[in-house]
């Protein structure tokens, strides 16, 4: 095979766009499969706003806004750790990976632990004091449990990336500033996870009466 | 600390300013009006992320171009099923 099939680009700055682009019709479908869980979300609160408001109630906001700013600087972090690659800190780029994946790893935590308290208070789709038989209640609550589980999925599949990248940047195995590409695509895949999380938020949490 | 950094940094203190607005918000009463006003906030949060950690403000414009559209179907997708939701009647 010549080197010409092997490198289609014609030059490093089209194949960095390309990655980008690819990244981002990733990014557009993960949207579309969230999209479709907000969608459920909008037509039940549109439908029935009580059950919306009755579920916010028992949520936890404080642990709810405490993640919202876990996340948030975890991006600030995985935006400087970028930076960094860019202009060849392999230790800052390393430490700044390693920072954010424990902040996603804290948000997965904090989110067990709410979960927690949400069980002790009956707040489950199969019932208990917090629905008292009311089944629009029980479909907010499903809806509850399978954005945010889909969501920490997400997150755990960004912690992973997070801390393969800073092993592999750290052991030398993504050289930077050369590769700083891959650290951009991980950062747009934990950044989108953020803004995922910013629309979450409002919608559930901040339902109350 | 260089321009770069600096934006990153300003833009995450602007982050955390509005979180503790939409979270203020939830003890106002502001009824129907609080999703409305906390949805706004987060989309501007989210451009906020988006502009700045995700370096969209330079990115070319094929990118933007998948944003744009990814954005407007997600319009769709939302804004049809909810007024189809409304338009159906009182719920419980």
């Amino acid at each position: 095979m010549s080197a010409a099939a092997a490198e289609p680009f014609r030059d490093a700055r089209r194949r960095r766009q390309a990655d980008e682009f690819g990244m981002f019709v990733f990014l557009a479908s993960e949207v579309m499969l969230f999209g479709g869980l907000f969608a459920a979300l909008s037509y039940d609160r549109v439908r029935h706003p009580g059950a919306a408001a009755r579920v916010a109630e028992h949520l936890s906001l404080w642990l709810g806004t405490a993640n919202t700013a876990v996340l948030l600087t975890s991006s600030l972090v995985v935006a400087l750790a970028t930076l960094a690659a860019r202009d060849g800190h392999r230790r800052w780029t390393t430490a700044g990976l390693v920072a954010a994946a424990a902040l996603g790893l804290a948000f997965i935590v904090i989110k067990g632990f709410e979960y927690r308290v949400d069980d002790a208070q009956g707040l489950t789709p199969r019932g208990g004091p917090a629905l008292a038989g009311h089944p629009p209640t029980s479909l907010f609550i499903a809806l509850y449990y399978i954005s945010t589980i889909a969501h920490a999925v997400h997150v755990t599949v960004g912690v992973t990336l997070l801390a393969g990248t800073a092993t592999a940047v750290g052991r030398g195995r993504i050289g930077v500033p050369a590769r700083a590409m891959t650290i951009h695509l991980v950062g747009l895949y934990w950044h989108l996870v953020d803004i995922i999380w910013l629309f979450l938020f409002p919608m559930l949490y901040l339902a109350r009466p | 600390m260089n321009g770069r950094v600096r934006r990153c940094v300003v833009a995450w203190l602007a982050l955390m300013g509005l979180l503790a607005l939409t979270v203020s918000l939830t003890f106002v009463p502001l009824g129907p009006w609080r999703l409305a006003a906390s949805l706004a906030i987060a989309a501007v949060k989210a451009t906020l992320v988006a502009w700045t950690f995700m370096e969209l403000g330079g990115a070319p414009r094929t990118v933007r171009l998948v944003v744009a559209l990814t954005g407007g179907l997600l319009l769709v997708l939302i804004g049809f099923s909810s007024l189809d939701a409304a338009v159906r009647g009182a719920g419980a």
